[in-house]
């Protein structure tokens, strides 16, 4: 049972503020991703919470108690670093029954731990060796069972798999959901990589500059980011952005693409939900996913004629960028759709994926059709 | 126009041979991709054409002429790799001016500044001309160095993993506008990666190199769809064809290590009871309640616009891309078929595809 409270943190380096106001509860038996790129506080953040790094202001509680002035060997709470940190005079046995040596285990005791959670990860047969023997996915599920061994309250990882190649990345990705589903340890996790994020997470905490801009499962921030840096940092290929403005037609409303001749078409209640956003400040972005713009090689009903720029086929499915006026959208479609570049064929835009930002500010304006 | 022509090349340092009998052909105004893993003699054969090295074997030839005799200058190609290589004293403007200064070409100022305006313009790096290049960033730099690259007006473009050292989301805005400028530009392209995707989605062809040997060339839709070999089929795509070891048994398909059936639709003239494997690309398996295999599910990777399962079938890990919609949870128990049409036989001692043997 351990439950992680952040209140309204702060931390400064010299004149520079990595973290500002951070206010986070996760849950017991959690697993969080904080996201972002280099430099946005996600690392600080995990180092505060185990203890490695003061905080200037705020509260940092586990399970109810202030922490933020305890040691870090006082906080129990286990790390997992990209660096695999094991002792290469050590064989994998005694690297994972050290944490233990300094508690008042007895030998037994301390075998049946190792032995238990060296087959959780499958690496009883590396137990007598030493660290240069192994591969870095091995070495990481060490240093993985070195963390668990002692049974922390929290795991905390910082990029544990950032140095693998994408392939071992992947196996090693799949380990560490699967553990943490048996195990059930609340656990906090740190990577720049949002497929991992996407995958791991049930919430995902992402920062930029040292704020946090959205906390969400998956497919929450995927479907409905706050703001313009959440709607292009998930999702590849990224988020198409384009200046846009909405007006009536009819019943229906349209809305156009800066600078195009056609607009799209969209349920007549967009501009009640607009609102005072739409042309007045002239601040209004379009975001439409490449999968929310539909193409069709035949002109239909609220398709607009647009030319296909360039294809690329990805082999599952093509991305086909299309000239809207002096903007490119890039839409998903089947795999040999659209035959080849400069070809001319029908786009519509999907309501239901839209989005619509404030510019000015970047923050979503909570449509949803 | 250059029309880029291997003959049989070969090519051995001491003992170790990096190209065994490479024939090639790039057509003009072709953007060519060599797609290799590590060591498996993509740069080798750059490095050919460029006239940096020799080939131990096997002609080169531009435009029809046998080029041995002739220097990296001579060759008129231009280079970009994916260290920039820029002066990091001067400014863009100057690192774009640097290539047409030689006194062996004379180059009238006004058509420098023309060419550099126009270059600037088409890389939109126009902001940027009297910036001092050690203050740009890693996607400027590299634009930079591919418009000293243009500037020029070579004859042939090599590119060395221009784009390796970006971050990915610079990558996937650089490959657009690489291809939109070979597009422009019409001129011929050759371009080596060890990343699929970039080879998939820039390429008109893409040449698979492995081990100093060209094992197939085709346009990616032909790479992706009808891989020659085993080696192919794993290499292209993301994530790779699922390859399951298996037999035609009376026109169905019986997988060896489980004895799990599935349906096959394809002719299987003189395949049946010979040791196969069989291969399917993860979205040409999909989950339905009724299908004839059942599976656990073992990793969901989310990638928002859809999910790809690794289901296990005793030992057997394949793949699956899923809509995003579907709710499914790790240990759980799915059943799933693939689509018969899809399937691609390759021989197991061999791993040739049946399709290119015959």
């Amino acid at each position: 049972m351990t439950q992680i409270e952040l209140r309204g943190v702060q931390k400064f380096f010299g004149a520079v503020q990595v973290i500002r106001d951070l206010n986070l509860k996760i849950d017991d038996n959690e697993f969080i991703v904080l996201l972002g790129q280099s430099g946005c506080g996600k690392t600080t953040t995990l180092r505060a919470i185990a203890g490695l790094e003061t905080i200037d202001e705020g509260d940092i509680l586990i399970d109810g108690e202030p922490v933020q002035h305890l040691k870090a060997s006082d906080r129990d709470i286990a790390m997992v670093f990209q660096s695999f940190s094991l002792y290469p005079h050590m064989s994998v046995y005694e690297n994972i029954a050290f944490p233990l040596k300094a508690t008042r285990m007895s030998t037994t005791e301390v075998d049946k731990e190792v032995r238990e959670i060296a087959k959780v990860l499958r690496i009883t047969d590396l137990l007598g060796k030493k660290p240069s023997a192994l591969s870095g996915g091995d070495m990481q599920r060490v240093a993985i069972g070195r963390a668990l061994v002692r049974r922390p309250k929290a795991m905390l990882m910082d990029e544990p798999i950032g140095a693998l190649d994408a392939k071992l990345r992947e196996e090693m990705r799949a380990e560490i959901k699967r553990l943490h589903l048996k195990q059930g340890s609340t656990t906090i996790y740190v990577t720049h990589d949002q497929i991992e994020a996407m995958s791991l997470a049930d919430r995902i905490v992402i920062m930029h500059e040292g704020v946090l801009q959205q906390i969400g499962s998956p497919s929450e921030v995927y479907a409905y980011p706050t703001n313009l840096f959440v709607a292009r940092f998930v999702g590849s290929p990224v988020m198409n952005v384009v200046n846009a403005s909405a007006a009536a037609d009819g019943s229906a409303a349209r809305v156009t693409v800066e600078g195009a001749a056609e607009g799209f078409a969209f349920p007549g209640e967009l501009l009640a939900k607009l609102g005072q956003h739409n042309t007045v400040n002239g601040h209004l972005a379009l975001g439409i996913r490449p999968e929310g713009v539909l193409v069709s090689r035949e002109g239909a009903d609220g398709y607009v004629p647009v030319e296909a720029a360039i294809i690329e086929p990805l082999g599952a499915y093509d991305i086909v960028d299309l000239k809207v006026g002096p903007q490119m959208l890039r839409a998903r479609t089947k795999s040999g759709y659209v035959k080849s570049a400069g070809d001319r064929v029908f786009a519509k835009l999907d309501p239901t994926q839209a989005h619509f930002f404030d510019t000015a500010s970047g923050n979503s304006l909570g449509v949803r059709l | 126009m250059a029309h880029i022509q291997l003959k049989n090349v070969s090519k051995s340092f001491g003992s170790h041979t990096a190209l065994k009998n490479l024939d090639l052909d790039i057509a003009d105004g072709e953007f060519f991709v060599l797609l290799g893993e590590t060591g498996a003699g993509k740069t080798t054969t750059l490095r050919i054409i460029a006239g940096l090295d020799k080939p131990s074997s096997g002609q080169v030839f531009i435009d029809g002429a046998d080029v041995a005799e002739w220097g990296a200058a001579e060759r008129d190609v231009a280079l970009v790799l994916q260290q920039y290589s820029l002066y990091p004293r001067y400014t863009v403007r100057e690192n774009l001016e640097f290539p047409l200064k030689s006194k062996l070409r004379r180059i009238p100022d006004a058509e420098i500044a023309e060419r550099v305006a126009r270059v600037a313009n088409t890389l939109r790096i126009e902001h940027l001309l009297d910036r001092k290049t050690d203050r740009l960033s890693g996607g400027e730099m590299q634009r930079v160095s591919i418009g000293r690259a243009i500037v020029r007006k070579p004859r042939v473009f090599l590119m060395d993993e221009p784009l390796s050292a970006l971050d990915a989301k610079l990558r996937e805005a650089l490959r657009t506008e690489l291809k939109n400028i070979q597009m422009n530009l019409g001129q011929t392209f050759l371009f080596v990666t060890h990343d699929q995707i970039e080879a998939m989605s820039m390429g008109d062809k893409v040449g698979v190199l492995n081990h100093g040997r060209l094992i197939q060339t085709g346009t990616p839709y032909d790479i992706y769809n009808n891989p020659r070999d085993t080696f192919v089929a794993s290499f292209v795509g993301s994530p790779p064809m699922n390859l399951v070891d298996g037999k035609l048994v009376s026109g169905r398909a019986v997988m060896a290590p489980m004895n799990f059936e599935l349906p096959y639709a394809g002719s299987a003239a003189n395949a049946d009871g010979r040791p196969l494997v069989f291969g399917i690309r993860p979205e040409d398996l999909y989950l339905e309640s009724g299908a004839p295999v059942e599976a656990t599910v073992h990793d969901v990777e989310n990638h928002g616009v859809e999910k790809i399962l690794t289901l296990r079938v005793g030992d057997v890990m394949l793949r699956a891309t899923v809509p995003a919609r579907t709710a499914v949870a790790i240990e759980e128990s799915v059943r799933f078929a693939w689509n018969p049409e899809k399937v691609v036989l390759f021989d197991k001692g061999t791993g040739v595809s049946l399709r290119h043997a015959g």
